[in-house]
């Protein structure tokens, strides 16, 4: 029995599906991240597990439990869990009063929501700032009142809703800082909604790809992130070269793809003639200026069409037959003298091509 | 214009010298104004979150119909009320006319729709997200409905001091359902209304006087509410 799973979920608004056949098992303990890019279901999803809104077919169980069987029970589940919404919302209140409502609604004694909140504040640092109208804090410091209210309850399971997405870069790693630390501390169950991947691999053990409102590819996160399934998820994860061929010959495993008139060589099992998309990370891709032997399989040359320089790497986009995206150092491109209009080679490994089939 | 001037003095004494009889009708309209209010507001809030947090069918018309009864004409409601308490109406048997009871029942009749429609209005206009965090905290039906209202509390405050401007301010209603009995139903503008036509200029000029100022500390309150939201 899972502790949180979804059978069959579908939910629909104005004859559009948002959400098509969602299954989900949560496990006790486990943080769970819902990965995909803006509009593709990830607050629907969260709004039904919290028991917000009723699906328009399939199930939520909850411990075992089917979710949908009274208002009165719906009620009691979800104040069991706790939501952070994605833009901080707090209520016209101090700070104090914002972080003991959801103890109030269940009748907690009035020393105990004292003891607990003050408790609280220290650990999200904002003891300080008890007294004050929490109206009147930041957008960073809004969440964590936020972060802290939901965790009041001590719920069973803590969903988040991309908390960091409306934050300043600086605030925004101090509230990831700050669930991580509540989850490992609580060995909390948490399902969190993120269109950050490297988000969503720094906190969660397990990830969900959700694209147009299905979900793509369940997975740990690393093997998301290093196989994606298909395009779509390819293209999320951060695999920019993404170049569509057909397989030419399968030699054990070793293909011959042509992609545009040149050949690409990968490790794969496809037999020949299966039309398949070529995955390449532009981290993964060396340039040099003249052709050099290495293990490398493939090397390619091409001119450089374009060349951008952000922070300490520089990305350089090569033509040679179809657009190649290299990832180098800024030192690199400096000392190589990389520009647009200069003839390079291109080399990657047979071993670091991800292939997908169409 | 010598006759405003006096008039203007001797209202000056009569309030100053917290004359009985000014006094006695100041008090009497404030009572069942302030109680015409609360009535309005016990009965139209918890309506009002009903309404607005409630799905059926005819909403939109619902909402319309009170929206248009916020202008009815007090003389009306009036009507109304005397029909359903005169002694041959279905609630004769109270005997209720001409009483200061019949009055609060009237004015808080009068005022409901504009405390009932700006009520909705002020909960409408509160961030659908305020109503998912709620929820999400496990708060019920009610106590959602409670956490919306206590953050519309300034527009819903001024919804209430609306209504009771109205209810404070209106002649026909209290004329005809009250009767401006001296010493018993006799109001502000009831009195103002006969004092003037029996040529009595002084005690209505200190009665305006004084419904003016209330009007006035009224102002002044929805005023420093609406700057502090």
């Amino acid at each position: 029995m899972a502790f949180l799973e979804t059978v069959d979920l579908w939910q629909r608004r104005d004859g559009r599906d948002l959400l098509k056949n969602i299954n989900i098992r949560v496990e006790r303990n486990e943080v769970f991240a819902l990965i995909g890019p803006t509009g593709a279901g990830k607050t629907t999803l969260l709004r039904l597990i919290d028991l917000i809104d009723t699906p328009a077919s399939g199930k939520i169980f909850f411990h075992g439990v089917d979710t949908a069987i009274s208002d009165s029970a719906r009620l009691e589940m979800r104040r069991r869990m706790a939501f952070v919404l994605q833009k901080p919302v707090v209520f016209n209140m101090s700070v104090f009063d914002n972080i003991a409502c959801g103890l109030r609604w269940r009748g907690t004694g009035h020393r105990q929501i004292k003891e607990k909140v003050n408790g609280i504040l220290e650990t999200v640092g904002l003891a300080e700032y008890r007294n004050r109208n929490a109206r009147t804090l930041s957008g960073g410091e809004m969440q964590r009142v936020a972060i802290a209210r939901a965790i009041a309850t001590e719920p069973e399971v803590l969903l988040l809703d991309e908390p960091t997405a409306n934050l300043d870069p600086i605030s925004s790693s101090k509230i990831e800082e700050l669930i991580r630390q509540i989850i490992m501390r609580n060995s909390m169950t948490a399902i969190m909604a993120t269109h950050d991947m490297a988000q969503g691999q720094r906190l969660a053990d397990r990830i969900s790809v959700l694209v147009n409102g299905e979900i793509v590819q369940t997975g740990g996160s690393r093997e998301v992130f290093t196989s994606p399934r298909n395009r779509a998820v390819a293209e999320f994860v951060g695999m920019e070269n993404l170049l569509d061929g057909v397989v030419i010959s399968n030699e054990g495993n070793m293909l011959t793809i042509g992609v545009n008139g040149t050949i690409v060589e990968a490790v794969a099992e496809y037999a020949a003639g299966t039309a398949v998309s070529v995955g390449i990370r532009p981290e993964d891709v060396t340039l040099s200026l003249s052709k050099i032997s290495s293990s490398a399989r493939n090397s390619l040359t091409g001119e450089i069409s374009l060349v951008v320089t952000a922070g300490p790497l520089s990305r350089v986009e090569i033509d040679c037959g179809f657009r190649l995206v290299a990832l180098v150092t800024k030192r690199s491109t400096e000392e190589m003298g990389l520009e647009k209009g200069k003839r390079v080679y291109a080399s990657f490994k047979a071993t670091s091509i991800h292939v997908i089939k169409q | 214009m010598d006759e405003f001037l006096q008039g203007f003095i001797k209202a000056f004494e009569l309030i100053v010298t917290l004359d009985p009889e000014v006094m006695e009708i100041t008090g009497r309209t404030l009572a069942i104004a302030v109680s015409s209010c609360l009535v309005a507001t016990v009965i139209c809030l918890p309506l009002g979150s009903l309404i607005q947090f409630k799905q059926f069918p005819g909403k939109r018309i619902l909402i319309n119909l009170i929206q248009t009864f916020y202008s009815i004409p007090t003389v009306v409601v009036g009507l109304l009320v005397f029909i359903l308490f005169s002694r041959t109406g279905p609630f004769g048997i109270f005997n209720l006319m001409f009483t200061p009871t019949i009055m609060v029942i009237g004015q808080a009749i009068l005022i409901s729709p504009i405390v009932l429609g700006l009520t909705i209005s002020a909960l409408n206009s509160v961030d659908r997200t305020i109503t998912d965090t709620a929820r999400s905290l496990g708060a019920s039906g009610w106590q959602t409905a409670w956490v919306i209202t206590r953050e519309a509390r300034f527009a819903v405050t001024a919804a209430i001091i609306l209504g009771f401007g109205r209810a404070i301010s209106e002649v026909g209603l209290a004329l005809m359902v009250g009767g401006n009995i001296r010493g018993f139903t006799r109001v502000i503008t009831t009195a103002i209304s006969l004092e003037t036509s029996k040529g009595d200029v002084e005690l209505s000029i200190a009665l305006g006087v004084i419904l003016f100022f209330i009007a006035l500390v009224v102002n002044v309150i929805l005023n420093g509410l609406q700057q502090r939201k």
